[in-house]
Protein backbone atom coordinates (compact mmCIF):
# COMPACT_ATOMS: atom_id res chain seq x y z
CA UNK A 1 0.00 0.00 0.00
CA UNK A 2 2.59 2.35 0.81
CA UNK A 3 4.75 1.22 -1.75
CA UNK A 4 1.95 1.88 -3.95
CA UNK A 5 1.60 5.32 -3.01
CA UNK A 6 4.79 6.42 -3.20
CA UNK A 7 5.21 5.26 -6.75
CA UNK A 8 2.60 7.24 -7.84
CA UNK A 9 3.71 10.26 -6.18
CA UNK A 10 7.35 9.53 -7.44
CA UNK A 11 5.37 9.22 -11.14
CA UNK A 12 3.95 12.94 -10.44
CA UNK A 13 6.72 14.14 -9.04
CA UNK A 14 9.47 13.50 -11.62
CA UNK A 15 9.25 11.07 -14.03
CA UNK A 16 8.38 13.39 -16.61
CA UNK A 17 11.47 15.05 -16.26
CA UNK A 18 13.83 12.07 -16.17
CA UNK A 19 14.08 11.31 -19.92
CA UNK A 20 14.74 15.08 -20.16
CA UNK A 21 17.32 15.48 -17.43
CA UNK A 22 19.19 12.32 -19.05
CA UNK A 23 19.21 14.01 -22.52
CA UNK A 24 20.61 17.20 -21.07
CA UNK A 25 23.57 15.41 -18.75
CA UNK A 26 24.17 13.16 -22.21
CA UNK A 27 24.49 16.32 -24.11
CA UNK A 28 26.71 17.91 -21.55
CA UNK A 29 28.89 15.04 -21.04
CA UNK A 30 29.36 14.87 -24.91
CA UNK A 31 30.78 18.51 -25.12
CA UNK A 32 33.11 17.05 -21.86
CA UNK A 33 34.03 14.60 -24.00
CA UNK A 34 35.16 16.32 -26.84
CA UNK A 35 36.66 19.36 -24.75
CA UNK A 36 38.96 16.68 -23.01
CA UNK A 37 39.94 15.14 -26.36
CA UNK A 38 40.69 18.22 -28.30
CA UNK A 39 42.43 20.10 -26.09
CA UNK A 40 43.54 19.75 -22.06
CA UNK A 41 41.12 22.75 -20.90
CA UNK A 42 40.17 20.61 -18.24
CA UNK A 43 43.02 19.82 -15.81
CA UNK A 44 41.91 22.02 -13.17
CA UNK A 45 38.41 19.75 -13.21
CA UNK A 46 40.79 16.57 -13.14
CA UNK A 47 43.26 18.30 -10.12
CA UNK A 48 40.73 18.68 -7.94
CA UNK A 49 38.72 15.64 -8.39
CA UNK A 50 41.71 13.93 -8.47
CA UNK A 51 42.75 15.23 -4.96
CA UNK A 52 39.48 14.09 -3.53
CA UNK A 53 40.34 10.54 -4.46
CA UNK A 54 43.59 10.74 -3.18
CA UNK A 55 42.73 9.72 0.06
CA UNK A 56 41.06 6.41 -1.48
CA UNK A 57 44.13 5.58 -2.96
CA UNK A 58 45.85 5.82 0.17
CA UNK A 59 43.13 3.65 1.92
CA UNK A 60 43.31 0.88 -1.00
CA UNK A 61 47.10 0.93 -0.28
CA UNK A 62 47.42 0.49 3.13
CA UNK A 63 46.86 -3.10 3.50
CA UNK A 64 49.34 -3.83 1.00
CA UNK A 65 52.13 -1.17 2.69
CA UNK A 66 51.27 -2.64 6.27
CA UNK A 67 52.29 -6.07 5.34
CA UNK A 68 55.37 -5.09 3.65
CA UNK A 69 56.09 -3.13 6.97
CA UNK A 70 55.43 -6.08 9.11
CA UNK A 71 57.24 -7.83 6.94
CA UNK A 72 60.18 -5.21 7.08
CA UNK A 73 60.07 -5.41 11.47
CA UNK A 74 60.02 -8.55 11.90
CA UNK A 75 62.11 -10.00 9.72
CA UNK A 76 65.14 -11.92 11.47
CA UNK A 77 68.39 -10.84 12.28
CA UNK A 78 69.47 -13.51 10.50
CA UNK A 79 67.69 -12.23 6.70
CA UNK A 80 68.90 -8.70 7.48
CA UNK A 81 72.53 -9.89 7.83
CA UNK A 82 72.01 -11.57 4.42
CA UNK A 83 70.87 -8.80 2.58
CA UNK A 84 73.00 -6.20 4.35
CA UNK A 85 76.24 -8.51 3.57
CA UNK A 86 74.23 -8.66 -0.42
CA UNK A 87 73.79 -5.16 -0.64
CA UNK A 88 77.06 -4.45 0.35
CA UNK A 89 78.53 -6.59 -1.82
CA UNK A 90 76.13 -4.74 -4.63
CA UNK A 91 77.52 -1.38 -3.58
CA UNK A 92 81.21 -2.16 -4.52
CA UNK A 93 80.20 -3.88 -7.40
CA UNK A 94 78.49 -0.72 -8.83
CA UNK A 95 80.97 1.59 -7.17
CA UNK A 96 83.63 0.01 -9.13
CA UNK A 97 81.37 0.96 -12.50
CA UNK A 98 80.94 4.20 -11.56
CA UNK A 99 84.56 4.75 -11.30
CA UNK A 100 84.66 3.60 -14.87
CA UNK A 101 81.59 5.44 -15.82
CA UNK A 102 83.36 8.72 -14.87
CA UNK A 103 86.03 8.31 -15.91
CA UNK A 104 84.45 7.83 -19.19
CA UNK A 105 82.08 10.67 -19.19
CA UNK A 106 84.76 13.19 -18.43
CA UNK A 107 86.13 11.60 -21.52
CA UNK A 108 82.94 11.80 -22.95
CA UNK A 109 82.75 15.62 -22.47
CA UNK A 110 85.60 16.82 -23.72
CA UNK A 111 85.44 14.43 -26.85
CA UNK A 112 81.87 16.57 -27.24
CA UNK A 113 83.62 19.77 -26.85
CA UNK A 114 86.50 19.41 -29.49
CA UNK A 115 83.23 17.95 -31.75
CA UNK A 116 81.50 21.28 -30.75
CA UNK A 117 78.70 18.90 -30.41
CA UNK A 118 75.54 20.14 -28.30
CA UNK A 119 75.51 19.77 -24.52
CA UNK A 120 74.82 16.62 -22.69
CA UNK A 121 72.04 16.48 -20.34
CA UNK A 122 72.69 16.17 -16.88
CA UNK A 123 69.99 13.80 -14.72
CA UNK A 124 68.52 14.42 -11.11
CA UNK A 125 66.59 10.99 -9.83
CA UNK A 126 64.16 10.39 -7.35
CA UNK A 127 62.50 6.98 -5.88
CA UNK A 128 58.56 7.44 -6.08
CA UNK A 129 56.34 4.77 -4.72
CA UNK A 130 53.18 3.04 -7.30
CA UNK A 131 49.92 3.34 -5.56
CA UNK A 132 47.91 1.78 -7.98
CA UNK A 133 48.46 -0.09 -11.37
CA UNK A 134 45.91 -0.11 -15.04
CA UNK A 135 43.04 0.50 -12.62
CA UNK A 136 41.02 1.00 -16.60
CA UNK A 137 42.08 -2.84 -18.25
CA UNK A 138 41.90 -0.65 -21.06
CA UNK A 139 45.05 1.77 -21.01
CA UNK A 140 48.16 0.98 -19.23
CA UNK A 141 48.26 3.59 -16.07
CA UNK A 142 49.93 3.84 -13.10
CA UNK A 143 49.50 6.20 -10.13
CA UNK A 144 52.68 7.05 -8.69
CA UNK A 145 53.02 9.35 -4.96
CA UNK A 146 54.60 12.22 -6.36
CA UNK A 147 52.87 15.32 -7.64
CA UNK A 148 53.47 18.82 -8.44
CA UNK A 149 54.18 19.59 -4.98
CA UNK A 150 57.69 17.67 -5.50
CA UNK A 151 58.20 19.39 -9.23
CA UNK A 152 56.48 16.24 -11.31
CA UNK A 153 55.76 17.81 -14.37
CA UNK A 154 53.64 16.63 -17.24
CA UNK A 155 55.81 14.61 -20.11
CA UNK A 156 58.37 13.44 -17.27
CA UNK A 157 60.46 9.97 -18.07
CA UNK A 158 59.56 7.44 -15.57
CA UNK A 159 62.35 4.31 -15.26
CA UNK A 160 63.22 0.92 -13.08
CA UNK A 161 66.69 -0.26 -12.21
CA UNK A 162 66.32 -1.99 -15.66
CA UNK A 163 64.65 0.20 -18.10
CA UNK A 164 62.26 2.92 -19.08
CA UNK A 165 58.64 2.16 -17.69
CA UNK A 166 57.24 4.99 -19.09
CA UNK A 167 55.76 8.93 -18.84
CA UNK A 168 53.77 10.86 -16.23
CA UNK A 169 50.78 12.29 -18.60
CA UNK A 170 48.61 14.16 -15.21
CA UNK A 171 50.68 15.39 -13.28
CA UNK A 172 48.25 16.03 -10.03
CA UNK A 173 49.12 18.19 -6.34
CA UNK A 174 50.40 15.03 -4.63
CA UNK A 175 49.99 12.09 -7.05
CA UNK A 176 50.50 11.62 -10.87
CA UNK A 177 49.42 9.49 -13.33
CA UNK A 178 52.16 7.77 -16.14
CA UNK A 179 51.60 5.62 -18.86
CA UNK A 180 53.57 2.60 -19.64
CA UNK A 181 55.50 2.43 -22.69
CA UNK A 182 53.08 -0.90 -23.28
CA UNK A 183 49.93 1.23 -23.37
CA UNK A 184 48.69 0.55 -26.64
CA UNK A 185 48.45 4.73 -26.80
CA UNK A 186 51.98 4.83 -26.29
CA UNK A 187 55.08 5.19 -28.68
CA UNK A 188 58.45 6.16 -27.86
CA UNK A 189 61.95 6.73 -30.44
CA UNK A 190 64.42 4.46 -29.98
CA UNK A 191 67.70 3.27 -31.39
CA UNK A 192 69.47 -0.56 -31.63
CA UNK A 193 72.04 0.20 -29.12
CA UNK A 194 74.36 -1.96 -31.44
CA UNK A 195 74.59 0.35 -34.82
CA UNK A 196 72.36 3.05 -34.03
CA UNK A 197 69.33 1.91 -36.46
CA UNK A 198 66.48 4.53 -35.23
CA UNK A 199 63.03 3.38 -35.02
CA UNK A 200 59.69 3.97 -32.62
CA UNK A 201 58.52 1.38 -30.35
CA UNK A 202 54.86 1.20 -30.01
CA UNK A 203 52.83 -0.43 -26.73
CA UNK A 204 50.67 -3.40 -27.67
CA UNK A 205 48.31 -3.36 -24.77
CA UNK A 206 50.04 -6.10 -23.60
CA UNK A 207 52.85 -5.86 -21.18
CA UNK A 208 55.27 -8.12 -21.90
CA UNK A 209 55.43 -7.04 -25.86
CA UNK A 210 56.38 -4.06 -27.88
CA UNK A 211 55.62 -3.20 -31.26
CA UNK A 212 58.53 -1.67 -34.07
CA UNK A 213 56.49 -1.14 -37.04
CA UNK A 214 58.47 0.86 -39.42
CA UNK A 215 61.19 -1.17 -39.89
CA UNK A 216 61.82 -2.28 -43.35
CA UNK A 217 62.49 -5.62 -44.28
CA UNK A 218 66.16 -4.96 -44.86
CA UNK A 219 66.86 -3.21 -41.52
CA UNK A 220 69.93 -4.39 -39.61
CA UNK A 221 68.31 -5.78 -36.52
CA UNK A 222 68.23 -9.20 -34.88
CA UNK A 223 66.31 -10.87 -31.74
CA UNK A 224 68.82 -10.50 -29.42
CA UNK A 225 69.44 -6.33 -29.47
CA UNK A 226 69.36 -3.95 -27.05
CA UNK A 227 67.15 -1.05 -28.07
CA UNK A 228 67.45 2.40 -26.58
CA UNK A 229 66.29 5.54 -26.34
CA UNK A 230 67.37 8.13 -28.88
CA UNK A 231 66.31 10.98 -27.36
CA UNK A 232 65.14 12.41 -31.01
CA UNK A 233 61.41 13.01 -29.72
CA UNK A 234 62.31 15.34 -27.44
CA UNK A 235 60.82 14.01 -24.09
CA UNK A 236 62.99 10.92 -23.49
CA UNK A 237 66.92 11.78 -22.66
CA UNK A 238 68.90 9.40 -24.68
CA UNK A 239 70.76 5.80 -23.77
CA UNK A 240 68.39 4.64 -21.36
CA UNK A 241 67.23 0.67 -22.00
CA UNK A 242 63.78 0.19 -23.24
CA UNK A 243 63.69 -3.02 -24.65
CA UNK A 244 65.57 -6.17 -26.30
CA UNK A 245 64.03 -7.68 -29.72
CA UNK A 246 62.81 -10.65 -29.05
CA UNK A 247 61.67 -11.53 -32.98
CA UNK A 248 62.10 -10.61 -36.32
CA UNK A 249 59.65 -11.91 -38.99
CA UNK A 250 60.74 -10.35 -42.49
CA UNK A 251 58.01 -11.27 -45.11
CA UNK A 252 59.05 -10.14 -48.84
CA UNK A 253 55.58 -9.40 -49.91
CA UNK A 254 55.22 -6.86 -47.26
CA UNK A 255 56.65 -3.67 -46.64
CA UNK A 256 57.69 -3.67 -43.62
CA UNK A 257 59.30 -6.57 -41.20
CA UNK A 258 56.98 -7.68 -38.16
CA UNK A 259 59.60 -6.77 -35.32
CA UNK A 260 58.44 -7.51 -31.63
CA UNK A 261 60.44 -6.87 -28.11
CA UNK A 262 60.33 -7.05 -24.50
CA UNK A 263 60.85 -4.43 -22.38
CA UNK A 264 63.84 -4.16 -19.79
CA UNK A 265 61.47 -3.20 -17.11
CA UNK A 266 59.04 -5.49 -15.50
CA UNK A 267 55.74 -3.38 -16.04
CA UNK A 268 53.75 -5.05 -14.16
CA UNK A 269 55.75 -6.13 -11.27
CA UNK A 270 57.51 -3.06 -10.29
CA UNK A 271 56.79 -1.32 -7.17
CA UNK A 272 59.15 1.24 -6.68
CA UNK A 273 59.85 3.84 -9.96
CA UNK A 274 62.66 6.70 -10.43
CA UNK A 275 61.43 10.15 -11.96
CA UNK A 276 64.22 11.82 -14.09
CA UNK A 277 64.62 15.50 -13.98
CA UNK A 278 66.27 16.47 -17.24
CA UNK A 279 68.23 19.37 -17.19
CA UNK A 280 70.49 20.67 -20.51
CA UNK A 281 73.65 21.47 -19.36
CA UNK A 282 75.19 24.63 -20.51
CA UNK A 283 78.21 23.57 -22.85
CA UNK A 284 80.73 25.83 -21.02
CA UNK A 285 80.16 24.02 -17.53
CA UNK A 286 80.95 20.40 -19.43
CA UNK A 287 84.24 21.96 -20.78
CA UNK A 288 85.26 22.47 -17.53
CA UNK A 289 84.43 19.08 -16.16
CA UNK A 290 87.93 17.19 -14.69
CA UNK A 291 87.25 13.49 -13.63
CA UNK A 292 87.22 14.60 -10.18
CA UNK A 293 83.99 16.83 -10.62
CA UNK A 294 82.40 14.42 -12.47
CA UNK A 295 82.78 11.65 -10.32
CA UNK A 296 81.42 13.83 -7.27
CA UNK A 297 78.27 14.65 -9.22
CA UNK A 298 77.99 10.98 -9.91
CA UNK A 299 78.36 10.69 -6.26
CA UNK A 300 76.26 13.24 -5.25
CA UNK A 301 73.24 11.41 -7.40
CA UNK A 302 74.11 8.32 -6.09
CA UNK A 303 73.52 9.73 -2.65
CA UNK A 304 69.90 11.70 -3.70
CA UNK A 305 69.10 7.74 -4.69
CA UNK A 306 69.74 6.30 -1.23
CA UNK A 307 68.41 8.95 0.63
CA UNK A 308 64.97 8.59 -0.98
CA UNK B 1 11.06 11.42 0.57
CA UNK B 2 12.53 14.64 -0.17
CA UNK B 3 14.22 15.08 2.91
CA UNK B 4 16.97 13.04 2.89
CA UNK B 5 18.49 12.79 6.91
CA UNK B 6 21.76 12.14 6.93
CA UNK B 7 21.65 8.66 8.50
CA UNK B 8 19.85 7.56 5.51
CA UNK B 9 22.40 8.83 2.47
CA UNK B 10 25.48 8.53 4.65
CA UNK B 11 25.45 4.83 4.33
CA UNK B 12 24.51 4.88 0.37
CA UNK B 13 27.34 6.94 -0.13
CA UNK B 14 29.56 4.60 1.75
CA UNK B 15 28.56 1.88 -0.55
CA UNK B 16 29.60 4.03 -3.31
CA UNK B 17 33.15 4.36 -1.83
CA UNK B 18 33.46 0.97 -1.03
CA UNK B 19 32.46 0.11 -5.00
CA UNK B 20 34.71 3.12 -5.86
CA UNK B 21 37.66 1.70 -4.19
CA UNK B 22 37.52 -1.95 -5.17
CA UNK B 23 37.10 -0.51 -8.59
CA UNK B 24 41.06 1.15 -8.29
CA UNK B 25 42.09 -1.77 -5.85
CA UNK B 26 45.41 -3.15 -7.46
CA UNK B 27 44.44 -7.34 -8.71
CA UNK B 28 46.51 -9.88 -10.42
CA UNK B 29 47.46 -9.20 -14.13
CA UNK B 30 45.48 -12.45 -14.73
CA UNK B 31 42.40 -11.33 -13.19
CA UNK B 32 42.50 -7.82 -14.26
CA UNK B 33 40.15 -8.05 -16.96
CA UNK B 34 37.77 -9.95 -14.88
CA UNK B 35 37.36 -7.17 -12.57
CA UNK B 36 33.46 -6.73 -11.93
CA UNK B 37 32.23 -3.45 -12.32
CA UNK B 38 31.47 -2.67 -9.09
CA UNK B 39 30.52 1.16 -9.53
CA UNK B 40 27.60 0.21 -12.12
CA UNK B 41 26.27 -2.85 -10.07
CA UNK B 42 26.23 -0.62 -6.66
CA UNK B 43 24.42 2.25 -8.82
CA UNK B 44 22.07 0.01 -10.75
CA UNK B 45 21.28 -1.39 -7.03
CA UNK B 46 20.40 2.06 -5.53
CA UNK B 47 18.39 3.29 -8.41
CA UNK B 48 16.27 0.60 -8.96
CA UNK B 49 15.74 0.67 -4.69
CA UNK B 50 15.55 3.90 -4.46
CA UNK B 51 14.84 5.78 -7.88
CA UNK B 52 13.63 9.17 -5.93
CA UNK B 53 17.34 10.04 -4.62
CA UNK B 54 19.58 8.29 -6.61
CA UNK B 55 19.05 8.88 -10.45
CA UNK B 56 20.61 9.63 -13.39
CA UNK B 57 22.35 12.94 -11.46
CA UNK B 58 24.31 10.54 -8.93
CA UNK B 59 25.88 8.37 -11.73
CA UNK B 60 26.67 11.25 -13.77
CA UNK B 61 28.94 12.37 -10.74
CA UNK B 62 30.10 8.93 -9.63
CA UNK B 63 31.02 8.63 -12.97
CA UNK B 64 32.99 11.93 -13.64
CA UNK B 65 35.06 10.43 -9.87
CA UNK B 66 35.45 7.08 -12.07
CA UNK B 67 36.46 8.51 -14.85
CA UNK B 68 39.46 10.93 -12.57
CA UNK B 69 40.35 7.86 -10.67
CA UNK B 70 40.57 5.60 -13.74
CA UNK B 71 42.28 8.38 -16.23
CA UNK B 72 39.77 7.85 -18.81
CA UNK B 73 38.71 10.62 -21.31
CA UNK B 74 36.55 13.06 -18.56
CA UNK B 75 32.72 11.82 -19.18
CA UNK B 76 33.34 8.13 -20.66
CA UNK B 77 31.55 6.25 -17.38
CA UNK B 78 29.54 9.42 -16.61
CA UNK B 79 27.77 9.07 -20.08
CA UNK B 80 27.87 5.13 -19.94
CA UNK B 81 26.58 4.99 -16.07
CA UNK B 82 24.02 7.62 -16.53
CA UNK B 83 22.46 5.79 -19.45
CA UNK B 84 22.41 2.51 -17.91
CA UNK B 85 20.66 4.55 -14.61
CA UNK B 86 18.13 6.34 -17.21
CA UNK B 87 16.97 2.72 -18.40
CA UNK B 88 17.00 1.24 -14.51
CA UNK B 89 15.13 4.11 -12.70
CA UNK B 90 12.67 3.87 -16.18
CA UNK B 91 11.73 0.40 -15.97
CA UNK B 92 12.50 0.21 -11.84
CA UNK B 93 8.90 -1.02 -10.92
CA UNK B 94 9.05 -4.39 -13.29
CA UNK B 95 12.66 -4.96 -12.16
CA UNK B 96 11.68 -5.53 -8.52
CA UNK B 97 8.79 -7.88 -9.86
CA UNK B 98 11.73 -10.00 -11.61
CA UNK B 99 12.13 -13.73 -10.89
CA UNK B 100 15.80 -14.03 -9.94
CA UNK B 101 17.16 -15.67 -13.47
CA UNK B 102 15.04 -12.68 -15.50
CA UNK B 103 16.86 -10.09 -13.13
CA UNK B 104 20.15 -11.68 -14.09
CA UNK B 105 19.60 -11.65 -17.87
CA UNK B 106 18.33 -7.89 -17.23
CA UNK B 107 21.68 -6.86 -15.30
CA UNK B 108 24.02 -8.97 -18.04
CA UNK B 109 22.05 -6.70 -20.85
CA UNK B 110 22.43 -3.13 -18.60
CA UNK B 111 26.27 -4.51 -18.44
CA UNK B 112 26.70 -5.07 -21.87
CA UNK B 113 25.14 -1.52 -22.46
CA UNK B 114 27.79 0.01 -20.55
CA UNK B 115 30.79 -1.58 -22.03
CA UNK B 116 29.51 -1.01 -25.23
CA UNK B 117 29.57 3.10 -24.99
CA UNK B 118 32.92 2.50 -23.39
CA UNK B 119 33.90 0.35 -26.05
CA UNK B 120 31.61 3.07 -28.53
CA UNK B 121 33.69 5.96 -26.90
CA UNK B 122 37.24 4.15 -27.23
CA UNK B 123 36.82 3.45 -30.78
CA UNK B 124 36.13 7.27 -31.86
CA UNK B 125 39.12 8.18 -29.14
CA UNK B 126 41.25 5.53 -30.86
CA UNK B 127 42.10 3.37 -28.22
CA UNK B 128 41.80 -0.64 -28.84
CA UNK B 129 42.18 -3.25 -26.78
CA UNK B 130 41.38 -7.14 -26.31
CA UNK B 131 38.11 -8.64 -26.30
CA UNK B 132 38.29 -10.10 -23.30
CA UNK B 133 38.76 -6.75 -21.69
CA UNK B 134 35.15 -5.90 -22.91
CA UNK B 135 33.77 -9.16 -21.87
CA UNK B 136 35.26 -9.81 -18.41
CA UNK B 137 33.56 -7.31 -16.30
CA UNK B 138 29.91 -8.20 -18.24
CA UNK B 139 30.12 -12.25 -17.38
CA UNK B 140 31.82 -11.56 -13.57
CA UNK B 141 29.96 -8.58 -12.94
CA UNK B 142 26.58 -10.97 -13.46
CA UNK B 143 27.94 -13.60 -11.19
CA UNK B 144 28.80 -10.98 -8.60
CA UNK B 145 24.89 -9.26 -8.62
CA UNK B 146 23.31 -11.83 -5.76
CA UNK B 147 25.82 -11.70 -3.64
CA UNK B 148 26.20 -7.78 -3.78
CA UNK B 149 22.33 -7.52 -4.27
CA UNK B 150 21.96 -9.37 -1.02
CA UNK B 151 24.39 -7.27 1.08
CA UNK B 152 23.09 -3.84 -0.40
CA UNK B 153 19.68 -5.19 0.60
CA UNK B 154 20.67 -5.46 4.31
CA UNK B 155 22.12 -1.99 4.20
CA UNK B 156 18.80 -1.17 2.76
CA UNK B 157 16.94 -2.84 5.20
CA UNK B 158 19.01 -0.72 8.00
CA UNK B 159 18.66 2.54 6.39
CA UNK B 160 14.87 2.27 6.11
CA UNK B 161 14.66 1.57 10.02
Amino acid sequence: MAAAKSNQQFHSAFSPALGLRFLLLAGLTLLLLVIDHRDNHLGAVRKAVGAAVYPLRIIVDAPVSIWRWTVDTTASRNELQLENSRLNAERLLTQARLQRYSSLEAENARLRTMLEARATVREQVRVAEILSVSSDPFRHLLVVDKGSVDNVYDGQVVIDANGVVGQVIKAGVLSSQCMLISDPGHALPVEVNRNGLRTIARGTGEFDKLDLPFLPNNADIEPGDLLVTSGRGGAFPAGYPVAIVDSVIRIPQEPFASVTATPAASLNQVREVMLIWSAPQESKESVEVTPAEASDSVDEEADEQSNE
Amino acid sequence: MSERPVSRTLPVIATFVVALMLTIAPLPGWAEPYRPDFVALTLIYWSMTLPQNYSVGSAWIVGVVLDVAQGTLLGQHALALSLIVYVTVKFHLQLRQFPIPQLLATVFALLTLHQFILFWINGVVGVNAPAETYWGPVISGTLVWPILAVMLAEIYQRVRR
